[in-house]
């Protein structure tokens, strides 16, 4: 009988040879039940986790229901103005006390035994309390709260790691990146989660998904027919062009984050107008190009707006400013399943034919009913199907290791599982600092390289 | 929607054959005739999953087609490259409870529920919601100026993706 993953040793789930150029997973760390196990304290118990956007909450009251790391939370904008997040779980019998994904609430009731907790998570009421004696007291039964909740330009992140670095400094490099769509909100209210999500979900690892959503490599053969859309509405040429240029790059950036840097191959509403937009659209795309212009400046404006930027944050987050701005969190729910869900965004005070030109861009690569995503659902199950063949297996992940990473290369990833791979050993950090190899001319925060953000903390 | 059921039974029954006929192209993979169907200012839409209150125009829909659009998704599913759907998954839907009203403009207003299961690589996929189409009457026959598949599935999970046509 083959040995279990854990004890043939964890060592041998990523191999990298620099000299010879050569990087390796084990397909066992993409299948073992064990493995999944042990992610749940390693990787998610450990990790800032992504739970919702600001916008989502924008009013006292407002609050979403998430399950982030296999737990069920909610996040609260308090009345008092604090956002807040609690454990779904009533401190009396552990019911779950919210049961509506989101909406506005003064307290919250759990229906079991009535017990109420205000927006502030104090227990402010219960049947009859003289029940429990005069020792009793509502302050030892708030609703309990992940040790850790930080936010960064809006997005709010938690952590079940109350010695965890701050989520500031553990965003390193991917904090020029999320910049970069945080900005594009100034003078219009912020950035904003469009409503409305893509539940989704996929017969396979989540970690299949994280290397997808940065796999330059995969984008010409598996979405043909996206270009082919494209491409009978109007010149495609240059758009393909871009997907192969010289400045297409992929990028670690540290704490196992990591992008992919590349001009837009996409018709984009802000601002690559496409004949597929009709000419009625062409003034407002480029009228939304001088509003940015106006604001940020003529460099920055063509990062916001003809790049592409496929960020990671590193465990299970992704930025997508690709054909729409696509928000998605992938979760593990068993070794070879994952729940998914994909949230658009806007700047907040953006309506009508602008607006759903973004949806309509969006909706046509992104999503389950999209004309790309599927596809990419398809090769991952795929993959996962095709792990059964070989229990010693190994999938490669070398590409670009001796040069400097393109777009379709796989730096990126190799980021992603260095980190993966120093968590599930308990360790602190992966090394990505050699492929850390920003050309001069990108303007990204090189202090956000040092060894300091990218190494041990 | 509140407007009263028409009491003109054949009136209903056209329908009723028009929305079966289309079920039928569906299930053939008949696609180009299927799309033929739809007027040259239709709209296809299946809204989101959580939100499907909220106005297609200014909300995250799973599917949002301009006839244009839709053409292309079926020159797209008709590729070997169409990687979801090929080889094409077999369908086999079930429409019911159709409800067929005369809207002030003439159109009709047709709400209709779904079932649409989908079998592929020895899974079974189920689809379950409630159409709602406006259809317009002309020289050619009844043509689909809007269909809105309202899904009550919460999460297309395990189904990862919807890679058919509702």
């Amino acid at each position: 009988m083959t040995k279990s993953v854990t004890e043939a040793g964890l060592d041998d789930l990523v191999i990298e040879d620099p000299v010879k150029g050569r990087f390796k997973v084990l397909r066992q760390a993409l299948t073992s039940p064990e493995i999944y196990e042990l992610e749940r304290d390693r990787i998610f118990s450990r990790a800032w986790l992504y739970v919702g956007h600001a916008s989502e909450i924008g009013e006292p009251g407002d609050y979403v229901r998430r399950d982030v790391g296999g737990r069920p939370v909610i996040l609260q904008h308090g009345h008092d103005g604090e956002t807040r997040c609690f454990f779904n779980s009533c401190t009396h019998r552990g019911a779950r006390v919210c049961r509506q994904d989101l909406g506005n609430a003064k307290s919250f009731q759990c229906f079991y035994h009535a017990w109420t907790f205000g927006s502030d998570g104090e227990l402010r009421g219960l049947p009859d309390k003289e029940g429990y004696g005069e020792h009793f007291d509502t302050k030892d039964f708030a609703l309990r709260r992940p040790p850790r909740l930080e936010e960064y330009r809006g997005f709010w992140f938690l952590s079940y790691d109350p010695e965890i670095q701050s989520l500031y400094d553990y965003l390193a490099g991917a904090r020029e990146y999320i910049d970069l769509v945080a900005d594009q909100g100034e003078g219009h209210g912020g950035m904003a989660i469009i409503p409305g999500s893509q539940p989704y979900a996929c017969n396979a690892n989540w970690k299949l998904l994280v290397e997808n959503s940065i796999d330059g490599y995969h984008g010409v053969p598996v979405h043909q027919t996206y270009f082919e859309f494209i491409g009978n509405r109007g010149d495609v040429s240059g758009l393909v062009k871009n997907l192969q240029s010289e400045a297409a790059r992929g990028y670690a950036l540290g704490n196992g984050h990591a992008v992919v840097d590349y001009p837009a191959p996409f018709p984009r509403v802000v601002a690559q107008w496409h004949p597929m937009f009709g000419d009625e659209a062409k003034a407002d795309i480029e009228a939304a190009m001088d509003e940015l212009v106006a604001i940020h400046g003529p460099e920055r404006a063509a990062r916001m707006a003809l790049t592409c930027r496929n960020l990671f944050i590193y465990p299970n987050l992704f930025l997508l400013d690709v054909a729409g701005l696509n928000v998605r969190t992938m979760w593990p729910t068993g070794p070879d399943h994952m729940t998914i869900t994909g949230w658009g965004m806007a700047p907040a005070d953006e309506s009508g034919e602008r607006l759903k030109r973004r949806i309509e861009g969006f909706n046509l690569f992104l999503g389950p009913g999209g004309l790309a995503t599927p596809d990419d659902i398809e090769a991952l199950e795929a993959c996962q199907e095709g792990f059964q063949a070989t229990s010693d297996a190994y999938s490669d992940i070398s590409r670009g290791m001796l040069r400097d990473a393109k777009t379709t290369d796989e730096a990126q990833m190799r980021s992603f599982w260095r980190e993966w791979h120093a968590h599930i050993r308990n360790e602190p950090h992966g090394d990505s600092s050699g492929e850390l190899r920003v050309p001069e001319d990108v303007p990204v925060n090189r202090s956000a390289f040092a060894p300091a953000a990218g190494g041990a903390s | 929607m509140t407007v009263t059921p028409t009491t003109d039974v054949a009136l209903r029954e056209r329908v009723e054959d028009f929305l079966y006929a289309e079920a039928d192209l569906l299930d053939g993979w008949r696609l180009d005739e299927w799309f033929g169907l739809f007027a040259e200012d239709s709209r296809y839409v299946v809204p989101a999953l959580d939100r499907n209150d909220l106005d297609p125009d200014s909300s995250l829909t799973l599917i949002d087609d301009s006839h244009d659009r839709l053409s292309g998704r079926v020159v797209r599913l008709k590729s070997r490259r169409a990687h979801r759907e090929f080889p094409w998954s077999v369908t086999r839907r079930i429409v019911g409870n159709v409800r067929v009203s005369v809207r002030e403009d003439g159109d009709l207003g047709v709400g209709a529920n779904f079932i649409v299961n989908r079998f592929r690589k020895e899974e079974t996929h189920t689809f379950v919601g409630r159409y709602e189409y406006i259809l317009v009457d002309g020289p050619e026959g009844l043509r689909i100026r809007r269909k809105y598949c309202y899904l009550d599935n919460e999460r297309l999970s395990p189904h990862g993706s919807l890679s058919i046509l509702l």
